[in-house]
C-alpha cells in the first residue's frame, strides 16, 4: 500500500514532460477526443470498402490509410497540446504563412480534383494546404486580437482582417465554400467576442447573408446544390436520397456494424457521409452518444478557459471551438437533409489525410489553452511588442509555473 | 510615433490610464468575450439539438420497413418461388424443381488463385484444375466456376471461407422420368419460362409455384407403351413411331409416346427428329384406320345397312384415277365384307352413294378438319383438299387425301365407340369434381345404334380379319389396320408405309382407345416380308392391352360370344362355308 501510494504521489509530482502534461491537459477532452478516433476507425473500417471497389483499389485501402495518417495526427495533437501559449502562437502563425502560401501555389499549379484546386503534392503525399489555414488562423488571429487588447496602439483586429480576406480570397478561389464558411466563421467568433458593437455584428450578419447570397447567385455548383435542396425534385439528389435512406434502415439500434447495406451504394460514405453509415450501422442511441460527444468538447472546453483572465486563450478557444462544432454541424447537417449538401469532413472520423493532420494541430492547440494553470498566475502582462517576442523561456510565461 | 521598444515602462494605453483603470478595462473586455462565448456555444448547441431531433425523426417516425433496403439485384436473396412439380394421374412426380447454386468468383478478391483453384478442382470434379485456375487469373470481377453443383460441394466450398468466391441461387428443372414423358411435358428455358408442352401451356400456373399440375398420363400404361412401341420399332427398323391411349368417355389421354424421343434435360443436344412432338403435331394420311369414319358415316346416314352391297367386281375408273383392291374379290360385297376385306372400290362406292356432302359434314363433326382442342402448344392442323372435288370423296373415304394427327384419330374412334358423344381430350386434369352421372359428355355425332354397329365390325377385323394379332385371350379387343403409302413430292410410294393399328377394348362395353402407329416400318421374316398394320402395329396393341387391363382390374372373359357366327348371314364366303381366314394382308 504504501508503495502504491508512493507511486501515486511519485506521478502526481512527475516533472517529466508526459507527466507534466498529464496532470495538467484538459483529460477529458483528450479522452473525448481518442473516443472519436475510435469511432472512426470503427466507420471507416465499415464504410470504405464499398468505395474502395469503385474506385478499383485494394478493398481495406482506405483503412490503411487512415490509420497510418492517425499516428502523425495523434503525434501532432500530442506536440500541440505540450506547446506554451507563446510557442502555440508562433507555430500558428508560421503555419498560416506557409499553408496560405502553398494554397496560394496549388491555386497555381494543383491538379484538379473535383472540379477544385486545392492539393499540392510534397514527398509523395497529397496535401490540402487550405485545411491548415483554419487552426493556425484561429490561434494567429486570437493573438493579434488580444494584442490588441493589452496594447491599443497594435493594430490587431486589422492584421487579423487582413490575414482573414488574404485567406478568404484564396479559398474563394479554389472555389471552397465550405472552408470559406467556417474561416468566415472563426474570424465572427473572434471579433464578436473582442467587443465589437452589436450594430456592427449585425452588419456583419447581413454582409454574411449577402455573401453566401451572392455565392448561390454567381457560383454554379453552389446554385445547384441549394436548388437541389430546396426541391429535391429538380435534380440528380442521388446522395443525399442514399443518405437518408441510411439513417432511415438504421432505425433505433442500427444494422450492426459492417452490416450496413444503403452505405454500399452511398458514393462518400468514408468521408462527406460518414455520419450517415453512423446512423445505419449504429442507429440512433449510438449516434445520439456521438453528437453528445462532440457537445461534450465544445462545452467542456469553454468550461476550462471561463477562469481565465487572458484574453489569447479566451479567443484562441472561441476559434478552435467554433472550427470544431461548425465542421461537425455542418457536417452532420448535409448528411441529414438539414442544409445544402457541403462536402465537409466529420473532426476524427471522416477519412481524409489533411483533414485529420489539420484537426490534430487544432485540438492540439485547443489542449495546450485548456491547460491548467495556476490559480496564483496573473494576467500576462507585456509592455511591448518586443518584450513579448522576446519573453524568454523563465520570463513571464504562466506556463512555467 | 509612439516608441515600440520601450522596456522600461510597465504602462500601455492610449489616455494614460494607470494600471487599475488598465486591469479594470481587461477584466470588462473579458467578461464580454467570455458572455458572447456562452451565446455562440449556445447558438452551436441549439444546433446539436436540432441534428438529433433530425435524427430521431429520420430513424424513429420514417424508419423503413426491413425489405425494402435497396439492394443491389445480385445479392438480393431469391424471392421468386420454384416452379411448380408436375405429377402423373397417381401422383408420381413427373417435372419438378430444385433450387441449386452456382458458384462464382471476383478474381480481383482472390488472393492465392493457384492455392484457390486446387481447391476447387478437389471439390468439383466436374472442373478441371487448369481451366478453373485460369478463370481465377482472368481479372474479371464476376465469372462462373461451376453451374448448379450440389449442396455438398456448396457447403464444402463456403467452407474454404474465400471472400472472393460467392454463389447465385439458381433453379434447376428436373425429369425423374427422363424421355419418357418428353415430347408432352416439354421444357424450359434458362430464365425458367416453359417454352414448349405442359411446361408452356400452364406456365402459369407451374410458376406461381403454389400448384401442382396433375396429369391425366398413368406413367405406368405409358411405361408399357413406350416399351412395346421401341420394341416394336426396334424390331421392324421404323422411322418413328407414335402410341396412344385415350378413355372413351372421358378423353383423358392415359399413354401419349412419340418416337424418337429426347432427354428434356438437354433438349439441345437432340436431333430435330428426335424433338418432333408426332402424336399431337404429325399429321398423316392414315389409310384404312379410316374406312372406321366412312363407314359409319353411311351406317349413321340410314341409308346404308349391313346388308346393302356395293359392285366391287371390277376397279373403279374416275377421271385419270383408278381405284383398286388390295385383294380383289371381283364379286358384289356385302357392308360388313367391305370393312373385314378392307375394300378401297367398296368404300369409294359407299362413299359416292351418300354423296360427298354427307361424307365432309361426318368429317367435320369428326373433328377432321379442326385442330384438336387440347391444352398443348404442339398441336397440328390438319390437312385436306381444298377444293373438294368428288374424286376427293372416293379417295377420302378410304384413308387418302386427309391427313389428321393421331390424336385426331383417336379422339374420333373414341366418339365412335362410346355411344357417340364427341368427348374433349385431356392431359390435365381440372380441379372440377368429378361427374356423377356416368358416359362421356359432349355433342352427340352419331346415334347410339351406329356406334353399336362399329363395335361390332371392329370386333370382326380382329376375330376374323386383318387384325388377328390384335387379339388377347380373355380380353375383346376390337380394331382397324391402317396401312397408308406415304406420298413424297405428289407420288406415293409403294414401300414407305404408315402402318397402324387402332384398337378399342374391351369391345363390348368400350372403355379405351388403343392406338400404335410405326413410320416406314420394313417387314421381316417372322412377318414374311410384310410391314402392314396387321402385322406391324397390331402386336403392339395386344401387348399393351394385355399389360394394361389388370393394372385397371378389367377382368378377363373367356366365354366370349361368336361374332363371326353372329354376323354370318351378312358374310357370303362364310354362308358359302369357306374359311374367313383366307381375308388375307389388308391394306
Amino acid at each position: 500500500m504504501r508503495t502504491a501510494l508512493n507511486l501515486a504521489q511519485t506521478i502526481r509530482t512527475d516533472k517529466s514532460v508526459l507527466g507534466r502534461w498529464w496532470w495538467t491537459v484538459d483529460r477529458w477532452t483528450f479522452m473525448s477526443i481518442i473516443v472519436l478516433v475510435l469511432f472512426g476507425i470503427l466507420l471507416v473500417t465499415a464504410a470504405s470498402p464499398s468505395v474502395a471497389e469503385r474506385l478499383d483499389v485494394r478493398p481495406f485501402y482506405f483503412v490503411y490509410r487512415h490509420i497510418v495518417f492517425l499516428v502523425p495526427t495523434l503525434g501532432l495533437l500530442l506536440a500541440c497540446s505540450l506547446m506554451s501559449r507563446k510557442t502555440a502562437w508562433r507555430v500558428s502563425s508560421l503555419t498560416l504563412v506557409i499553408s496560405i502560401f502553398l494554397t496560394g501555389v496549388a491555386i497555381l499549379m494543383g491538379a484538379e480534383v473535383k472540379g477544385a484546386t486545392r492539393w499540392v503534392h510534397f514527398l509523395g503525399l497529397s496535401l490540402q494546404p487550405s485545411e491548415f489555414i483554419k487552426p493556425a488562423f484561429a490561434v494567429t488571429s486570437a493573438w493579434l486580437i488580444a494584442r490588441h487588447q493589452h496594447e491599443p496602439d497594435f493594430p490587431g483586429h486589422q492584421l487579423a482582417t487582413g490575414l482573414f480576406l488574404v485567406a478568404l480570397t484564396l479559398l474563394m478561389m479554389q472555389p471552397d465554400l465550405g472552408m470559406s464558411f467556417v474561416l468566415s466563421s472563426i474570424w465572427g467568433v473572434q471579433v464578436f467576442l473582442s467587443g465589437l458593437p452589436m450594430l456592427w455584428v449585425l452588419l456583419l450578419f447581413v454582409t454574411g447573408v449577402v455573401g453566401l447570397f451572392s455565392a448561390y447567385m454567381f457560383l454554379p455548383h453552389v446554385t445547384s446544390r441549394v436548388d437541389r435542396f430546396l426541391d429535391p425534385a429538380s435534380g440528380d439528389n442521388y446522395q443525399v436520397q442514399k443518405s437518408l435512406d441510411a439513417f432511415r434502415n438504421g432505425g433505433l439500434f442500427g444494422t450492426g456494424p459492417g452490416h450496413g447495406q444503403v452505405k454500399l451504394t452511398l458514393p462518400d460514405a468514408h468521408a462527406d457521409f460518414i455520419f450517415s453509415v453512423a446512423g445505419e450501422e449504429l442507429g440512433l442511441i449510438a449516434t445520439v452518444f456521438l453528437i453528445l460527444v462532440f457537445c461534450f468538447i465544445v462545452i467542456r472546453s469553454v468550461i476550462r478557459i471561463m477562469n481565465s483572465e487572458d484574453m489569447f486563450i479566451v479567443l484562441g478557444t472561441a476559434g478552435l471551438v467554433t472550427q470544431f462544432a461548425l465542421q461537425s454541424l455542418i457536417h452532420m447537417g448535409s448528411c441529414l437533409q438539414l442544409i445544402p449538401a457541403k462536402g465537409m469532413t466529420l473532426p476524427f472520423i471522416s477519412y481524409g489525410g489533411s483533414s485529420l493532420l489539420s484537426l490534430g494541430m487544432g485540438m492540439g492547440m485547443l489542449l495546450a489553452l485548456t491547460r491548467k494553470r495556476s490559480q496564483a498566475s496573473s494576467p500576462p502582462q507585456w509592455n511591448s511588442w518586443y518584450e513579448f517576442l522576446n519573453a524568454g523561456e523563465g520570463g513571464t510565461d504562466d506556463d512555467n509555473d | 510615433m509612439r516608441d515600440f521598444l520601450n522596456i522600461s515602462s510597465r504602462l500601455s494605453g492610449r489616455h494614460g490610464k494607470d494600471i487599475k483603470d488598465n486591469a479594470a478595462f481587461h477584466a470588462s473586455s473579458l467578461l464580454r468575450a467570455k458572455a458572447r462565448l456562452v451565446m455562440v456555444v449556445t447558438v452551436f448547441m441549439v444546433g446539436y439539438l436540432a441534428i438529433s431531433l433530425r435524427l430521431a425523426d429520420l430513424t424513429l417516425l420514417r424508419a423503413k420497413p426491413a425489405e425494402d433496403t435497396g439492394l443491389p439485384q445480385d445479392v438480393r436473396p431469391l424471392k421468386k418461388p420454384l416452379r411448380g412439380p408436375i405429377v402423373d394421374r397417381n401422383g408420381n412426380l413427373v417435372a419438378t424443381s430444385l433450387a441449386m447454386a452456382s458458384v462464382y468468383a471476383d478474381t480481383t478478391m482472390i488472393e492465392n488463385a493457384p492455392a484457390v483453384a486446387r481447391e476447387l478442382a478437389a471439390i468439383l470434379p466436374d472442373e478441371k484444375e487448369p481451366e478453373i485456375l485460369r478463370k481465377l487469373q482472368s481479372g474479371k470481377k464476376f465469372i462462373w466456376i461451376a453451374r448448379d453443383i450440389t449442396p455438398r460441394q456448396e457447403y464444402k466450398i463456403n467452407a474454404l471461407g474465400h471472400p472472393g468466391l460467392a454463389f447465385q441461387e439458381e433453379e434447376r428443372r428436373i425429369y425423374p422420368e427422363g424421355n419418357l414423358l418428353a415430347h408432352l411435358l416439354g421444357y424450359t428455358d434458362v430464365d425458367g419460362n416453359g417454352i414448349a408442352g405442359i411446361e408452356k401451356a400452364h406456365d402459369a400456373d407451374l410458376k406461381a409455384g403454389d400448384k401442382t399440375v396433375r396429369l391425366t398420363i398413368d406413367l405406368r400404361v405409358q411405361h408399357i407403351m413406350h416399351r412395346e412401341l421401341s420394341a416394336a420399332m426396334k424390331k421392324f427398323s421404323a422411322k418413328a413411331g407414335v402410341g396412344l391411349v385415350m378413355d372413351v368417355d372421358t378423353g383423358d389421354v392415359i399413354s401419349m409416346v412419340s418416337l424418337p424421343d429426347f432427354d428434356p434435360l438437354h433438349p439441345g443436344d437432340a436431333r430435330d427428329a428426335a424433338m418432333f412432338p408426332r402424336a399431337t403435331l404429325g399429321v398423316y394420311e392414315m389409310g384404312s384406320t379410316f374406312k372406321l369414319f366412312s363407314m359409319a358415316a353411311a351406317l349413321d346416314s340410314g341409308r346404308v345397312h349391313f346388308s346393302s352391297e356395293f359392285d366391287a367386281t371390277k376397279p373403279l375408273h374416275y377421271g385419270r384415277f383408278t381405284i383398286n383392291d388390295y385383294e380383289p374379290k371381283h364379286r358384289f360385297l356385302t357392308v360388313p365384307e367391305i370393312f373385314i376385306y378392307s375394300s378401297n372400290i367398296g368404300t369409294a362406292k359407299m362413299a359416292e352413294y351418300i354423296g360427298t356432302d354427307a361424307l365432309k359434314s361426318f368429317y367435320r363433326r369428326m373433328g377432321f378438319f379442326d385442330t384438336v382442342p387440347v391444352d398443348l402448344p404442339e398441336r397440328g392442323a390438319p390437312l385436306y383438299p381444298r377444293p373438294w372435288r368428288d374424286i376427293n370423296t372416293l379417295t377420302a373415304a378410304f384413308g387418302h387425301g386427309v391427313a389428321v394427327s393421331p390424336l385426331h384419330l383417336v379422339r374420333a374412334a373414341a366418339a365412335l365407340v362410346n355411344g357417340g358423344i364427341m368427348i374433349k381430350p385431356h392431359l390435365v386434369q381440372t380441379d372440377e369434381p368429378r361427374r356423377l352421372s356416368p358416359g362421356p359428355e359432349g355433342e352427340r355425332v352419331i346415334k347410339p345404334q351406329t356406334s353399336l354397329a362399329v363395335r361390332r365390325l371392329l370386333e370382326m377385323v380382329v376375330a376374323a380379319g386383318t387384325g388377328r394379332k390384335a387379339y388377347v385371350e380373355g380380353y375383346d379387343v376390337g380394331g382397324k389396320t391402317g396401312t397408308a403409302e406415304k406420298n413424297k413430292g405428289g407420288k406415293y410410294e409403294k414401300h414407305l408405309l404408315v402402318s397402324s393399328f387402332l384398337g378399342v377394348y374391351p369391345i363390348s362395353n368400350p372403355r379405351y382407345v388403343v392406338l400404335a402407329m410405326l413410320d416406314e416400318p420394313h417387314g421381316t421374316k417372322d412377318t414374311w416380308g410384310f410391314a402392314t398394320g396387321g402385322w406391324v402395329a397390331a402386336p403392339v396393341v395386344a401387348k399393351v392391352v394385355e399389360q394394361m387391363a389388370p393394372l385397371y382390374h378389367i377382368p378377363p372373359d373367356f366365354n366370349s360370344h361368336d361374332i363371326v357366327r353372329e354376323m354370318a348371314m351378312y358374310l357370303k364366303d362364310a354362308k358359302e362355308g369357306k374359311s374367313l381366314a383366307s381375308v388375307g394382308t389388308d391394306r
